[in-house]
């Protein structure tokens, strides 16, 4: 009998990430951020988290400004379309957390040397820069077989990655598609796997098409239906990036006062994803519907 | 050199806009990053090289322009049809294998040898910080392994420093045969596109050089919005306005005027 992992958000968020837990959270860089997850984790009260992601938008901002954080790994942490992230800015300025900075390939690599299960790879990247004196992660080794100077990276072995896919079934095994950015680093890197999915499916849609499974089922902790849970981010296949979502937040988190307005608006006054999306009202979501389907030819994995 | 005046109504954005998509060749492998960058691919794109490539660090990769269009790359018009949908490392690898031929990325702070600065301004010791800035994303990665690196960045005295608070993402350190040393493998930065003109890089030194103003702009401006005693090239030439058609395309490709700034009258 297959074992159900189906929880809610707020049973997987209360379990699974205690407070000092290290989570990746964004790992798709623009697409499938599980805000509904990060919004869950600042409803919590989660304290001293480390957030690892190469660029997860906003969300790292918004769980900064709700005070969740104790550390940063990270490679951009702001607004993609507007720049910087009040939230961020004023606790790196004023000494509250703590930066480990990446670029986008050494984060990546941190999380795939964690995943494969080795203490660091190398690459030819950040040579001469100055992120090694802001990363203790990375180090520069000689070659053993061409004596080239190269750079270290450190593995990073999260104790949680949490990951927005479009469809899943109850026992974890789960489909993504369209660009990867480090969900498969993450999801195999770390010590537990949330999966918050658009549509929970029965086995055989998965298993029909092993090809797009992000992570074998085997290492996922929970799962959770969590619908429009990667709002304002766009998902593939599901809904568009609402851009004005990201202006605003730009416009309503510029101070410490505006920022508590916004997450008591939009996070403490919201109990779930039902009551988020009541407030972002039908017109909106309707406005960030697919309006062009593309759709692939099947494939035959027969035998 | 006499000041000519624009003769076509543009906006700076638009310009230099142009300017970055010239620095395309057709047939090439483009590191595209985020804002007016994203422009310039498609410009270039949909006039003199139809046949670049476009990579970008969330994992994609085109080889033709998004069918609609986008503010930013993860937006889902530039997944649809793309060449390759795959992992950051995946691009990345492709990057340090050696075979993108241009990259392009924007910046807070430059220095005399193109080193670049999106982290801290002020320093890094506690106290010390006076802005702390986004981080590199993906910019560290292309400065270090790009064939060469593009710069878009506005030219102001603070921000045209004789020496970056904070090398986020290396162009010739200091000076000639500074990378090697170093051992970065791509070949540095090529120009740097700004708000008053394109400077370029003395191959023998890593030093940076006016190249161009824009049109309207004198080259004492532009030395009195640089923080060191600028190198200026023997002929200074102006930089090329848009063309009517180039305006077109980046009108339709940015509606809204959201990066140019452009707004319709």
């Amino acid at each position: 009998m297959p074992t159900t992992k189906l929880v809610s958000l707020r049973q997987a968020i209360a379990q699974f990430i205690p407070d000092g837990s290290t989570v990746v959270i964004g790992a798709g860089l623009e697409s499938c951020i599980p805000f509904a997850a990060g919004h869950e984790i600042i409803r919590q009260r989660k304290r001293d988290l480390t957030l690892v992601g190469p660029i997860s938008d906003i969300l790292f901002d918004q769980l900064i400004g709700a005070g969740c954080v104790r550390a940063v790994r990270a490679a951009w942490v702001g607004n993609v379309i507007t720049g910087s992230g009040y939230s961020f800015r004023r606790a790196v300025e004023g000494g509250r957390i703590e930066v480990e900075d990446h670029s986008n390939l050494t984060l990546a690599l941190g999380l795939r040397a964690g995943a494969m299960g080795v203490p660091f790879l190398p690459t030819r990247t950040a040579l001469g820069s100055d992120l090694f004196s802001t990363n203790l992660s990375l180090k520069t080794v000689t070659c053993p077989f061409t004596a080239e100077r190269l750079t270290a990276v450190a593995a990073i072995v999260p104790d949680v990655a949490i990951l927005h896919v479009q469809r899943a079934d109850a026992e974890g095994d789960a489909h993504l598609w369209g660009n990867f950015g480090v969900a498969r680093e993450a999801a195999l890197a770390s010590r537990h796997v949330i999966i918050c999915t658009e549509e929970i499916v029965a086995p055989e849609v998965i298993n029909r098409d092993p090809n797009r499974v992000v992570t074998p089922g085997f290492r996922v902790s929970a799962v959770v239906h969590a619908p429009w849970g990667a709002h304002p981010s766009p998902v593939p296949g599901h809904y568009n990036r609402d851009h004005e979502m990201f202006l605003s937040y730009q416009r309503e988190s510029q101070t410490p006062e505006e920022f508590a307005a916004w997450q008591a608006r939009w996070v403490d006054e919201v109990r779930n994803r039902d009551d988020y999306l009541t407030l972002l009202g039908q017109e909106r979501t309707a406005s960030l519907a697919l309006k062009h389907h593309a759709l692939s030819e099947a494939v035959d994995y027969g035998y | 050199m006499a000041i000519e005046a624009p003769t076509r109504v543009y906006t700076p954005a638009e310009l230099m806009v142009t300017a970055a998509a010239r620095e395309i060749g057709d047939g090439e492998a483009v590191f595209v990053g985020m804002r007016l960058p994203l422009l310039g691919f498609q410009l270039a794109k949909s006039t003199h090289a139809p046949r670049a490539i476009g990579v970008y660090e969330l994992g994609i990769i085109r080889n033709t322009p998004a069918p609609e269009p986008i503010l930013t790359m993860g937006d889902l018009p530039n997944l649809c049809r793309a060449q390759w949908l795959a992992d950051t490392v995946e691009v990345m690898s492709v990057l340090q294998r050696g075979d993108v031929d241009v990259s392009f990325i924007g910046g807070a702070q430059v220095d005399r040898f193109g080193n670049l600065n999106t982290s801290y301004i002020g320093g890094i010791a506690p106290g010390a910080i006076e802005t702390r800035l986004p981080g590199s994303g993906g910019a560290c990665d292309l400065a270090s392994l790009a064939g060469r690196h593009i710069i878009i960045m506005t030219h102001e005295k603070r921000r045209f420093v004789p020496r970056v608070d904070y090398i986020t993402s290396p162009g010739y350190g200091d000076g000639a045969g500074w990378r090697r040393r170093v051992g970065l493998t791509g070949g540095g930065p090529a120009a740097v596109i700004t708000t008053l003109g394109v400077l370029r890089f003395d191959p023998d030194t890593g030093e940076m050089v006016l190249a161009s103003v824009h049109p309207g702009v004198t080259v004492e401006q532009v030395l009195a919005s640089t923080g060191w005693p600028l190198r200026v090239a023997a002929q200074v030439t102006q930089t090329p306005e848009p063309t009517a058609e180039a305006l077109a395309i980046l009108r339709r490709l940015d509606p809204q005027g959201f990066w140019t700034g452009h707004r319709a009258t």
